[in-house]
């Protein structure tokens, strides 16, 4: 199946028009030795509906979060989509536009966008937004990379428990400008120690924490701020924005850079994409901000008009010199996540926080009660807990998995080490209902039984 | 027979979200709490927010009709012609949305275990594949998002393959028509960029290049086709320059569109390849993102690509990911990349197929020399040779009689064309590059090219509508200093003092790329 519309005639009259006698002929520039002369080594084309029956067959081949209930989190959430997000994100004026440079026919995308930097402000409580960056981890690269710049320190200082996956982005982005990494571990209630902090801040560009933390614990961001701003450094915050409705904006508690990753708003699972890196900082900073940021200005007639703006800190402009490289972004992803924040409002932004919060405390408290899990950290907790079962984790979610359920993430391979080989992390979204919730505590009970 | 009109966007201005906003009016609810609420106290005090964030109040209906009506402000491929050169702005197959909405992928977690995602494996094996035949190389990393991820990760797998054979390189060569992107992605790896002039046909100066590689040279990043739509065709005379002091070659896949199953990167003597999966494979841009940008390396890069990567176990005949060792860089994406886009490319893989595929570079190619032809009698072309899938015109002439590249791109949005890219590459005088890909009918072409020579045509006698053009856009030409100057980066109920900042908003005549 093919997309070009030529037929033969407009084949050899266009051929004709330049005087080639063939299609080979327009592939003269190319030296005879570097000519592919052989069909491709793969299959043949297909239509439409063969090539859905494939992804069809292969789709199947997966169990997905419609056929096991998810517990799952760990960075990725199976929050609701609104329904009116994919239709409206799937407008061809959206989805086939490319990066807004002729801002005179991109009003569309450069409004939602601006649209989009204002919410992110609110919950972060910091002024600027870009319009995006890929993922979380590597917002946390970028927001170390603007700390640096600030400070002139290469620096950073891992404070409490950062999604482990996040630090292995940042570790492999700081090769290239040989950032140091310093781990402050964290205590044993599962947030950053504040001694931790302070000995390693010293001549450090940043801290960096992330809250509520991958273990799910909710950090005392404004100590931190003050531990981290009397070394000097700056405090880059991992946010989760769908606690936002009920947690104090990180920007207000004294962080200086916070980033997110933006999946759990309109964003589907994807499998780990295409998710939305959030990045905000203070107005004092917004030429070290990486990427697009969109601004409000006027047309020649007085007309408001919005446009891609301090372009002088991009690649396209400043080269060897910009504050980042990246080009392409994850527009629509933003647009999706403006889309959900705008259907939720600040009352449905709040009722999923505390829907989140009371369901994870449920799941928390029957898991105990049934299944003889104890709460591995006593630290208050927004939608994601860590406990410690009496069996392997990694078999309990075999189980569990038989009887319909995604229990969650087993520690020990993501934070070995660290005494956690019989932790398991669970998320609980809104989305879950006490039905399901008491299943898994009943599913998880019977494995350990069996197991042990 | 009735004659097209030429497409138009809305012109009604669309208020902000915000201001739609009513007290009490909402869209979204969650279900009844089914579990008892939390106490107050299961949040501490001074960790709770105090200040609701200021959200839209709007009903669903008027949701729908703010987003609906700003798409209708906005210009994508489903709308109409979109030449913007060195971006393929192809068609992009609604069968590939499908595909990626088959809730076996879309509601697919990243972290659930093998055994749960055989299926979403074996398309990532298998696309990787088809990637490799394309391109002639070893293997594939799909952690990348997009190109410019791809360089980075490129660049950091160039850095430890020297740093295991006990070599500290500096240095990173890129040609002066480069993207923007080259030389950041450089900066980025800790290395420092040197350019490398073009000669006077508009190919890398192979001697230049020769006289500039030494022992401290890490690679060569180049596009081939290069950014003028040029085959580069000393190409392998300039492998054999960089691996003869043990340098890398990086193919920068921008215009791979141009050479598909015509010609391959890995047979011209590139080490590692970066593919944009949203220009060659169709992949929707989504007015800037999500793109996918897949690196392929050569065998002896293997080791070094970012883990986990997706494999096939002969001996199980089971899919799992295959964390390779420590010569690995590490990860680049929190989990696998846009898994998403490339459910989209790979649908797109399929269904063109081998066959399909070097339709693509034919028509491609084809489309770009036919438009160039009818155009180059009233532009000049910026270099003479016959271009590939794209190719550049400056404006020169134009300009000398009173009208710019920008101006005459402006004016194009007025005759219900996308303009082209402008002012790159940087080393043509008022470059416009055009690339009108191999989805575009030739009545198309014959359309556009006529606008481009009307609009020569008004220089003279209607040069001010020209220079204050488009005329027929949602907006006039917005005063982009002023954005920069006078930096309003979000809506606030009540319009802050505004804050001047002396710092220059950069050049008037920026690359559109």
């Amino acid at each position: 199946m093919e997309f070009a519309p030529h037929t033969d005639a407009d084949v050899r009259m266009m051929l004709d028009a330049l005087g080639l006698a063939s299609v080979d002929d327009l592939f003269a520039p190319i030296p005879s030795s570097l000519r592919y002369e052989r069909p491709l080594d793969m299959p043949e084309g297909h239509t439409e509906i063969e090539v859905l029956r494939e992804l069809g067959a292969l789709a199947a081949r997966n169990r997905s979060t419609d056929e096991l209930v998810c517990f799952l989190g760990a960075g990725a959430y199976d929050h609701h989509v609104p329904s009116m997000v994919w239709p409206l994100l799937s407008r061809g004026e959206f989805a086939t536009s490319y990066t807004p440079y002729q801002p005179e026919v991109s009003q569309g995308v450069l409004q939602a966008l601006f649209e989009y930097q204002t919410m992110i402000s609110e919950l972060t409580g910091l002024e600027i937004s870009n319009a995006s960056l890929y993922d979380g981890g590597s917002a946390l690269g970028e927001a170390v990379h603007m700390a640096a710049s600030a400070t002139g320190r290469k620096a950073v200082v891992l404070a409490g428990c950062i999604n482990p996956l996040y630090a292995a982005v940042l570790r492999t982005v700081a090769r290239g400008p040989d950032f140091e990494l310093r781990e402050a571990r964290w205590g044993s209630n599962g947030t950053a120690d504040l001694d931790a902090i302070r000995a390693l801040a010293d001549g450090a560009a940043a801290v960096a924490i992330q809250t509520p933390s991958f273990l799910g614990t909710l950090e005392d961001v404004a100590a931190i701020a003050d531990v981290t701003h009397a070394a000097g450094a700056k405090l880059i915050v991992h946010f989760d924005l769908t606690s936002a409705g009920i947690l104090e904006a990180p920007g207000v508690l004294g962080a200086d850079i916070v980033v997110a990753e933006g999946q759990p708003l309109g964003n589907h699972l994807n499998f780990g994409g295409p998710y939305v890196g959030v990045i905000a900082c203070r107005r004092e900073e917004a030429r070290r901000l990486p990427g697009r940021l969109v601004g409000e200005t006027t047309d020649r007639e007085g007309r408001r008009a919005f446009v891609l703006t301090l372009q002088a800190r991009e690649q396209h402009i400043r080269r060897a010199k910009a504050t980042s490289n990246i080009c392409t972004n994850q527009t629509l992803n933003a647009l999706g996540t403006s889309m959900a924040l705008a259907w939720l409002g600040p009352e449905g932004l709040r009722e999923l926080g505390e829907t989140c919060l009371a369901k994870a405390r449920y799941c928390r408290d029957r898991l105990v009660e049934v299944a003889g899990a104890k709460p591995a950290f006593d630290a208050p907790a927004f939608k994601e807990f860590a406990v410690r079962l009496a069996a392997d984790p990694v078999r309990v979610c075999e189980r569990a998995a038989a009887d319909g359920y995604l229990a969650g993430l087993p520690l020990a391979e993501h934070l070995p080490g660290r005494g956690l080989d019989d932790a398991l992390l669970i998320a609980v979204t809104e989305r879950r209902t006490r039905e399901e919730i008491d299943g898994l505590a009943e599913s998880i009970a019977r494995a350990c039984k069996e197991e042990a | 027979m009735t004659q097209p009109s030429p497409p138009r966007l809305a012109l009604a201005e669309e208020q902000l979200v915000f201001e739609r906003s009513r007290p009490g009016r909402r869209a979204g609810r969650m279900p009844p709490l089914d579990v008892p609420a939390a106490p107050a106290e299961a949040i501490p005090e001074g960790f709770r927010r105090r200040r609701a964030p200021l959200l839209p109040e709007v009903s669903e209906n008027e949701l729908v009709r703010h987003y609906t009506r700003l798409s209708q402000r906005n210009w994508g491929i489903d709308t109409g012609f979109y030449p913007l050169g060195s971006c393929s702005m192809k068609y992009n197959p609604k069968l590939a949305e499908d595909a990626a909405a088959i809730p076996g992928f879309r509601r697919l977690h990243p972290l659930q275990p093998e055994s749960q995602t055989q299926g979403a494996l074996q398309m990532l094996v298998e696309l990787e594949r088809s990637l490799c035949a394309v391109t002639g190389m070893a293997g594939v990393t799909f952690q990348p998002a997009a190109g410019a991820h791809g360089e980075l990760t490129g660049l950091l797998i160039m850095r430890a393959f020297h740093e295991h054979n006990g070599q500290r390189r500096k240095r990173v060569l890129i040609p002066d028509s480069a993207h923007g992107t080259n030389p950041a992605s450089v900066t980025l790896a800790g290395y420092q960029t040197q350019e490398v002039p073009s000669d006077s046909r508009g190919l890398v100066d192979v001697e230049a290049l020769e006289a500039m590689v030494g022992d401290d040279v890490a690679g060569f990043m180049i596009t081939n086709p290069n950014t003028l739509g040029l085959f580069e065709e000393n190409i392998e005379r300039v492998a054999a320059a960089i691996h003869s002091v043990g340098g890398l070659l990086y193919y920068d896949g921008a215009n791979l569109n141009a050479i598909l199953g015509r010609s391959r990167p890995g047979d011209m003597g590139f080490d590692i390849v970066h593919m944009n999966l949203h220009k060659t494979f169709a992949t929707p841009h989504g007015g800037g993102g999500p793109g996918a940008g897949p690196l392929a390396v050569s065998e002896r890069l293997l080791p070094f690509l970012p883990g986990p990567r997706p494999a096939f176990d002969e001996a199980s005949g089971r899919y799992r990911w295959d964390e390779g060792d420590d010569r690995s860089i590490g990860r680049m994406h929190t989990f696998w990349g846009n898994f998403g886009i490339l459910v989209r490319a790979s649908s797109y893989a399929r269904a063109l197929g081998s066959d399909g595929l070097r339709h693509v570079a034919e028509r491609a190619v084809l489309n770009a020399n036919y438009l160039a032809h009818r155009l180059r009698g009233t532009y000049d072309l910026a270099f003479p040779a016959q271009p590939m899938h794209e190719f550049v015109l400056s404006a020169r002439k134009q300009k000398a009689r009173g009208a710019k590249a920008m101006d005459i791109a402006k004016r194009v949005l007025d005759y219900g064309f996308h303009a082209p890219t402008v002012y790159f590459p940087l080393i043509v005088d008022e470059a416009m590059m055009v690339e009108p890909t191999e989805t575009e009918a030739v009545e198309t072409l014959d359309a556009f090219a006529e606008a481009l020579i009307a609009i020569d045509a008004e220089i003279g006698p209607n040069l001010e509508e020209l220079k204050t053009a488009p005329h027929t856009a949602p907006i006039s030409r917005p005063d982009e200093a002023r954005a920069a100057r006078n930096l309003v980066p979000r809506w606030y109920p009540q319009a802050p003092e505004p804050v001047h900042d002396p710092e220059d908003a950069g050049p008037a005549e920026k690359p559109s790329i």
